[in-house]
């Protein structure tokens, strides 16, 4: 199958390829999102959460905001909470890095933050750059205090990011979704 | 500029807190922080005592949260440098209530009085109108809060003020530092009682 200009493919166990956006894992997500009450969608984007960014720009009750850097969701879902609503920060793996230090502000206030990261340098990554914090993201949010649930079965993103969500919410914790390249697909470069 | 004219951190804050009526205030740690605190202790101050570069985001997504109310972000000069791109970000999703005062002392003055990029000419006033906050505006004379008091207090947000004052290191006054006090004491005073 044609892979799609700048898109991610997948490699399923038999060495199939075909389009991640033949998957409805964004949708779900979306609709979870949703019935957990998310009204703030904060993000720096990447390709693997195009779908799901699309979905919450079209959704009325949804306040997206594109942020310069990751770390700026978490300070603004703190604020956000601080008001009464509830968010999620959205980024790649690279953003992990960015956001150590700010971590803090919801580990030491109790704030709730769940985010959702889609991961790089983790499984097939063609460019070399997105190794080095892709392969300690999840250790780094671990450390850090967030717990971390890894996701390589596209099938299990919904009900992890439920999962993530109702102890996040519930508990005033950190939780982080991380999706494995092996869900999305590994960047090709290629036109 | 004779002394009497001349911008004081404190009085300058005292002044503009004491027009707050509803406003919800986010502090800045350092200075900023202890300044608010010395006006006296409010449930809806939330004072960051970390995560430096974060006031304008916290501020953000309150007001943002809570569009019928003013939000008042007091931060320094060190504080919003760390955070420039908060500034942008704020400007691009615009909320007519969000107000930011910043406490320019050019000094990072935590760690020893260190001057900031602010000594330098760097112009967070410029920065923030570029960006596209409605207003913005750098004070230095006590005469020129006539004009910028009302301005954090009611005009059309985002809007900046900076407020150029001295570098005299003022008393110590340390509000409570204890996280989910602050944070469940400003949800129950924002919210009611069944907040936590």
């Amino acid at each position: 199958m044609a892979t799609r200009r700048h898109g991610r493919v997948n490699n399923d166990a038999t060495g199939t390829i075909m389009a991640a956006d033949a998957q409805n894992w964004p949708n779900l997500i979306f609709e979870k999102l949703r019935e957990f009450d998310v009204r703030h969608v904060t993000y720096v984007p990447d390709s693997g959460h195009a779908r799901l960014i699309e979905l919450c720009h079209a959704a009325n009750e949804i306040k997206p905001t594109v942020l310069t850097t990751e770390e700026e969701g978490i300070g603004i879902l703190a604020g956000a909470w601080l008001g009464g609503e509830r968010g999620v920060l959205l980024m790649q793996s690279s953003g992990v890095g960015n956001c150590i230090n700010t971590l803090s502000l919801a580990r030491v206030c109790a704030f709730p933050l769940l985010m959702i990261v889609t991961m790089r340098g983790e499984w097939g990554e063609a460019n070399p750059w997105q190794v080095p914090m892709g392969q300690i993201a999840a250790d780094t949010l671990r450390l850090a205090g967030a717990i971390v649930y890894e996701v390589t079965d596209p099938q299990a993103a919904v009900a992890t990011v439920e999962a993530a969500a109702r102890i996040a919410f519930n508990g005033n914790l950190t939780a982080a979704v991380l999706l494995s390249q092996r869900m999305l697909g590994a960047k090709l470069f290629k036109d | 500029m004779d002394e009497q004219s001349k911008l004081l951190r404190r009085s300058a804050i005292a002044r503009i807190l004491a027009e707050r009526g509803d406003t919800l205030v986010v502090t800045g740690l350092g200075s900023p922080t202890y300044d608010c605190a010395a006006v006296g202790d409010h449930p809806l101050n939330f004072y960051l005592w970390g995560a430096m570069g974060s006031a304008v985001t916290v501020g953000l997504g309150l007001a943002l949260a809570q569009p019928k109310r003013r939000v008042l972000v007091v931060t320094g000069d060190g504080e919003m440098l760390m955070g420039l791109g908060a500034l942008a970000t704020a400007a691009a999703k615009k909320p007519d209530n969000l107000a930011i005062a910043v406490i320019d002392n050019e000094r990072y003055g935590e760690t020893g009085m260190q001057p900031t990029h602010t000594s330098a000419g760097v112009d967070l006033a410029g920065i923030a109108l570029t960006c596209g906050f409605r207003q913005t505006a750098t004070v230095r004379q006590v005469s020129e809060l006539d004009a910028a008091v009302p301005m954090l207090h009611t005009a059309k947000g985002p809007v900046l003020v900076v407020l150029k004052v001295s570098s005299v290191r003022d008393p110590l006054v340390l509000p409570p530092w204890d996280g989910p006090f602050l944070k469940s004491r400003f949800r129950q005073a924002l919210l009611g009682s069944q907040a936590a």
